[in-house]
């Protein structure tokens, strides 16, 4: 491939996702990393580099915390470096493992990424608005939830979606989440419930939005070689893409996002894939609300502008349709400790392409599956796709 | 997660036993402070809403009127050719009711916030900011057209709070 070196994901590992859980930062990225390694057979000496995902340092309360949890990824005397694109940061994690040993540079890269939201106390919403313009947005008071809601119900507006429509996904995705043995919020819902929860920010209620999560996950990378004399069934990252637009979001029409269609095009694009809803058997989509799956997958054009909530309501989506989508649960179900939420989406393609994904497994012997994240202002793109 | 796998990491705490100190916690609120200067292009927008007007920028190449003014245009990356005032109406490209305050507690009284796409700058250059004199928030629409509801010129220290919040034209 154009003198790059073929990359292949060998082994995956995660925590349990809860509100709370005791072990420190550090400790889960331990846990997730000693996972992986073990599935895939290797120990720590055979992991030449290191890629730590994890977002706004505002959360654990301790400034460069790459370095600070740089022991718990295994990075230890390794060549070792941290990335961060606000939600977008688990996916684009295994890209940038991916250019380690793409460029030859590596031939193993352990993938880690961890969240500690709880620690930010008693609610890490307020970290969250330092994230903002100081000069020309705080003084407003702006949260994330203000422009999460103004992209929902510009999205709706301009599609003549109801919030019906958006419900089926948070029912499916926690339903999903029942058969996951990590998940945080797995639960029999009905639309009714979600659209009888508290309005937390018109249009946003209670259940259309995923938990904050204490979580590790965790992927060991190798090149073909390598790969090939370790395992006979590995996964291939046959795509990676990322694309950024402008800060200033009230420029945007919301109801699009361009920004995760220029990340897809450029996965597609070195994947071959020239039609995605009928190339890709399987999908794990950022879902930190319900209305951000149907949004994502139009911009990973695996549904035509406004039509993914008709291809929810179908059932297409679920895990024994033409096209499932969040089979592990997404965020909403498993939970959404942000980095480690990304990074769970793309072990759980692992696990479907390996078909070990058990209860969850979708059906049919999928061969490509993607996995997306999405993050900063609504500005932040990032997708890999894989093939066994 | 995989089949093969049969422990499962982590252990979950109630937050009831966090609270009331059942659990070894540390505790540290950061005392940090911050004085930002507003920059080249925002401080001519800081300037211009003391005197009450929504100063944007223009770039001739892209032919762009651009709010909140920017020092360069990010499309052509270049310098903008100069500084305009736009109009202080507009219409709602999107709006929001939020009970929800910045630290995630409840509000009895919600805020309105909006989307508003100004009169005189670009299609879509909008603007986030508050909605006010609504009695019933469901009489907002999409496309309404709104007005800027200034603070005495006396009141007026130069932030976006300049303008107290939008309110409908009609």
């Amino acid at each position: 491939m154009f003198g790059k070196k073929r990359v292949a994901v060998i082994g995956a590992g995660m925590t349990l996702f809860r509100r709370n859980l005791k072990e420190t930062g550090k400790e889960l990225a331990w846990e997730a990393s000693n996972m992986a390694l073990d599935q895939a057979g290797l120990e720590l000496k055979d992991i030449e580099s290191v890629v730590m995902g994890t977002a706004p340092d505002a959360f654990d309360g301790v400034h460069m915390k790459g370095e600070y949890l740089a022991d718990g990824a295994g990075a230890w005397r390794k060549p070792y470096s941290r990335v961060f694109v606000g939600g977008g940061t688990g996916v684009f994690a295994i890209d940038a493992g991916w250019w380690h040993i793409a460029s030859g540079q590596f031939d193993t890269c352990m993938v880690v990424a961890e969240e500690k939201m709880s620690s930010c106390y008693p609610h890490p919403a307020y970290a969250f608005t330092t994230i903002f313009d100081p000069i020309y947005s705080r003084p407003l008071g702006v949260t994330l939830i203000w422009i999460f809601a103004l992209e929902m119900h510009r999205y709706m507006h301009v599609h003549g979606i109801k919030k019906e429509d958006i419900a089926r996904v948070s029912v499916k995705n926690k339903r999903n989440a029942l058969d996951h043995p990590c998940a945080q919020l797995g639960a029999n819902i009905t639309i009714e419930d979600v659209l009888n929860s508290e309005v937390m920010c018109w249009p946003v209620q209670r259940l259309d939005i995923s938990p904050t999560s204490d979580g590790g996950a965790a992927l060991i990378l190798a090149s073909e070689d390598v790969a090939k004399k370790i395992t006979d069934n590995p996964v291939w990252i046959d795509g990676v893409g990322w694309c950024i637009d402008t800060t200033f979001w009230t420029n945007r029409d919301l109801y699009y996002p361009k920004y995760v269609q220029g990340a897809a095009q450029m996965a597609y694009k070195m994947a071959g894939i020239k039609n995605p809803p009928k190339e890709i058997d399987v999908a794990e989509v950022y879902d930190p609300f319900d209305y951000k799956e149907l949004h994502h997958m139009e911009g990973l054009m695996l549904a035509r502008k406004g039509q993914a909530p008709k291809l929810t309501a179908e059932g297409v989506t679920q895990r024994d349709g033409d096209l499932p989508i969040n089979p592990s649960g997404g965020l909403l179900g498993v939970g959404n400790p942000i980095a480690a939420a990304g990074l769970m989406k793309c072990c759980e393609i692992f696990w479907q392409l390996r078909g070990e994904a058990g209860k969850r497994q979708v059906k049919g012997d999928p061969r490509t599956g993607l996995a997306q994240a999405w993050g900063d202002l609504m500005q932040y793109g990032s997708v890999v796709v894989m093939r066994s | 997660m995989s089949e093969k796998i049969k422990h499962f990491p982590g252990e979950s705490l109630k937050g009831r036993d966090i609270r009331e100190g059942r659990v070894p916690t540390i505790k540290h609120r950061p005392n940090v402070k911050y004085l930002w200067s507003a920059g080249v292009a925002m401080s001519r927008f800081l300037e211009g809403l003391k005197k009450g007007k929504i100063v944007g920028s223009s770039c001739k190449k892209c032919q762009r009127i651009m709010v909140p003014p920017r020092a360069f245009c990010e499309e052509c990356f270049r310098p903008v050719d100069g500084y305009t005032n736009v109009k202080d109406t507009g219409t709602i490209n999107t709006y929001s009711v939020s009970y929800v305050a910045g630290d995630a507690s409840r509000i009895k009284e919600p805020i309105l916030v909006a989307v508003i796409d100004l009169d005189g700058a670009s299609k879509g250059m909008g603007i986030l900011h508050l909605l006010g004199e609504i009695d019933d928030w469901k009489t907002i629409k999409f496309g309404m057209k709104v007005k800027a509801v200034w603070k005495l010129p006396e009141e007026r220290t130069g932030t976006i709070t300049d303008i107290k919040y939008f309110k409908p034209m009609e």
